[in-house]
């Protein structure tokens, strides 16, 4: 382990993704991620990799898509927009079953939104990355640290698994600085995988596709990508969780609004309330067993987000009305500060919900006092 | 009464062709598609070249999207439209091997048409096949960028209509106007001349790859005897009479170095 370093986020991903061993970056700008692009196109000719700035996101994905089939270390990155335009690349990758990571940097939406930090795309990325049955594995950082930690192993997994793997990031772990250990440099791989497409001499042709006419041959398929989704289940699952063993109450969150969560969950102890933390690192394989356990214990749970309210449906899901739940979010780019989840834990613990609350109804109702009346 | 007669001996037969072995037959092409004609003409060159076992093939969206089948090559499947940005993810990480697009009007004048001029743009050393027949074949005979004025199709009905639908993009003039471009031509398929012709530009495509002056593309006016609801020899009649009207055959960018090739 070095030193750590003051680095922005974007950057240090960037530079994680390096060390990790990335052989091909094609990218596009869009804010807030574009120095990721940046700082590639600095840094892997400097390291005889590739590096090419592509003509949008579209041209981004399949240049990937291409370089993926040969078995090389690719990546791409991008925001929300760029995310949408690459919905038809991520479903051909998946459906040839070969690796890429993608590093999605959020920002206010749906549209083109702002360049501000959202959660908005979480149900697109772990629920409707593209067309058909396929299954990204999402990772979750909430500081600069564990984004370069999730990058790092978003490699590994995307090569064990023959599999996407999206690093989702809000706009703020994009932009912001912190104190950084980076990981040594890894050796390049000397060899490519038996799949690859490589134009090798001396061995049998290979042929790389997503299409497959038969219906019979394509159903084989899809098996084998739940079978394999279902290893990863088994087998990725990660969170952490802060304060639980005496929890009467639990908030949930995930990335920044997980990290402003922990803040406010320690004000509450100090202020001598028994509420705990639940942060899912996985968004998807999402820690649905570890939330089912944990919801009897719980008298109500809180679940922060900076969306309308995605990861909800899952805890809900998870919780299978075990415990009843509700929710605060902001939206459009606004970042929750801990002052005002603080408030909400006050009024979970105060009021907790009634079993058959709609998750959303006080949160809409906060919202009219205290965030619409300032509008435009 | 019957009496057999057995058959005066023969001379053994001189082989004066073989089909190339990289060409993967029988295809599902239909009766006088000229798809079958190029593939055999890109397999041979490669095959001459000494190539084959060093490229990488990459099939379109289109009646060609099994192209990958009758090639014995390595080959990647794109999305519609993808393969020019397929082709540079994939030349850029192995830049010594030979990388080849095969693409038909709608496949890369239409949606395609943003990533074949970026890559065009950029020098990609790839070689694109473009296949142009003024149709959208696999789909069943839809109106394609390509499509003649006052031609008939499922979404011409009553033929296109310059003021609604406006006009065929001539493909090889507009990318011959890219720096990055090494080679830029449009040849025929409907006549055996023409072949030969055709089977010579896609020759010196493939030297620009490998001699690294560029991107390269060659344009081929095919034929859709099914969709254009003609027999094969009319759609070979109707290429020579009413395409070549509206895309000239002509060599519209030739670097320096391959004029100088007797190929």
């Amino acid at each position: 382990m070095s030193t750590r370093e003051l680095m922005k986020g974007n950057i240090a991903m960037a530079e994680a993704a390096i060390r990790a061993g990335v052989e091909a970056y094609y990218g596009y700008p869009i804010t807030p991620q574009s120095e990721l692009l940046e700082h590639m196109s600095k840094r892997l000719p400097e390291l005889g990799r590739v590096f090419l700035q592509a003509e949008s996101e579209v041209a981004a994905i399949n240049m990937a898509y291409g370089a993926a089939c040969t078995g090389a270390r690719v990546m791409t990155s991008t925001s929300g927009p760029g995310f949408s335009l690459m919905a038809e690349g991520l479903s051909y990758i998946a459906g040839t079953e070969v690796p890429l990571v993608v590093v999605d940097v959020m920002r206010g939406g749906p549209g083109l939104g702002n360049i501000a930090p959202s959660q908005g795309d979480y149900r697109q990325v772990a629920h409707g990355a593209g067309h058909g049955d396929f299954f990204p594995i999402v990772l979750a950082p909430s500081s600069i640290q564990e984004a370069v930690d999730l990058v790092t192993l978003a490699f590994d997994l995307a090569q064990k698994y023959r599999s996407i793997v999206i690093v989702i990031a809000d706009g703020t772990i994009g932009q912001m600085m912190e104190p950084v250990a980076l990981p040594d440099y890894r050796p390049l791989p000397t060899t490519r995988p038996e799949w690859a497409v490589t134009g090798e001499p001396g061995r049998p042709r290979r042929r790389l596709t997503s299409l497959y006419l038969h219906a019979e041959d394509e159903e084989v398929v899809n098996l084998r990508l739940v079978r394999r989704w279902r290893q990863v289940e088994a087998n990725e699952v990660r969170y952490r969780t802060y304060y639980l063993d005496d929890a009467e109450f639990v908030v949930v969150g995930f990335g920044m609004a997980g990290r402003v969560a922990l803040s406010a969950v320690r004000h509450a102890r100090e202020q001598g309330l028994k509420v705990g933390l639940f942060r899912p690192i996985t968004l998807r394989p999402f820690p649905t067993r570890a939330l089912r356990e944990l919801a009897p214990q719980a008298k109500a749970m809180l679940v922060v987000e900076m969306n309308s309210g995605q990861m909800l449906d899952d805890v809900l899901a998870a919780v299978q009305g075990r415990t009843p739940v509700r929710f605060y979010g902001r939206m459009g780019g606004m970042v929750p500060f801990p002052d005002e989840v603080l408030e909400q834990i006050h009024l979970l613990t105060q009021q907790p919900p009634t079993p058959d609350e709609d998750p959303r109804a006080l949160w809409l109702e906060h919202m009219a006092r205290v965030v619409e009346p300032h509008a435009a | 009464m019957t009496t057999s007669v057995s058959a005066p001996p023969r001379k053994p037969l001189k082989v004066v062709y073989r089909p190339p072995r990289t060409y993967l037959t029988p295809t599902h092409y239909c009766p006088g598609c000229t798809h079958g004609i190029a593939h055999r003409m890109v397999s041979e060159v490669l095959e001459e070249m000494g190539l084959a076992e060093r490229t990488i093939g990459i099939s379109p969206v289109g009646c060609a999207v099994l192209a990958y089948q009758y090639f014995d090559l390595d080959g990647v499947e794109a999305a519609h439209g993808r393969a020019p940005a397929m082709a540079t993810g994939i030349k850029r990480v192995l830049p010594d091997r030979v990388v080849f697009t095969y693409q038909g009007d709608g496949d890369m004048a239409s949606i395609g048409m943003g990533e074949i001029v970026h890559a065009a743009a950029r020098g990609e050393r790839i070689t694109v096949i473009f296949i142009n027949n003024a149709i959208y074949g696999m789909t069943g005979g839809q109106m394609a960028p390509t499509t003649l004025p006052g031609q008939v199709t499922t979404t011409s009905p009553r033929g296109r209509d310059i003021h609604a639908q406006g006009y065929p993009i001539r493909m090889a003039e507009l990318l011959a106007g890219l720096d990055g471009v090494a080679y830029s031509v449009r040849h025929s398929l409907h006549d055996p001349t023409h072949i030969r012709k055709a089977k010579k530009a896609i020759r010196l495509a493939f030297e620009a790859q490998v001699r690294d002056l560029g991107f390269s593309m060659v344009e081929l006016l095919s034929t859709c005897p099914t969709n254009w609801g003609m027999t094969p020899f009319e759609a070979m009649q109707w290429v020579k009479e009413n395409m070549t009207q509206v895309f000239p055959l002509g060599e519209y960018k030739v670097h320096p170095e391959l004029k100088k090739l007797r190929v």
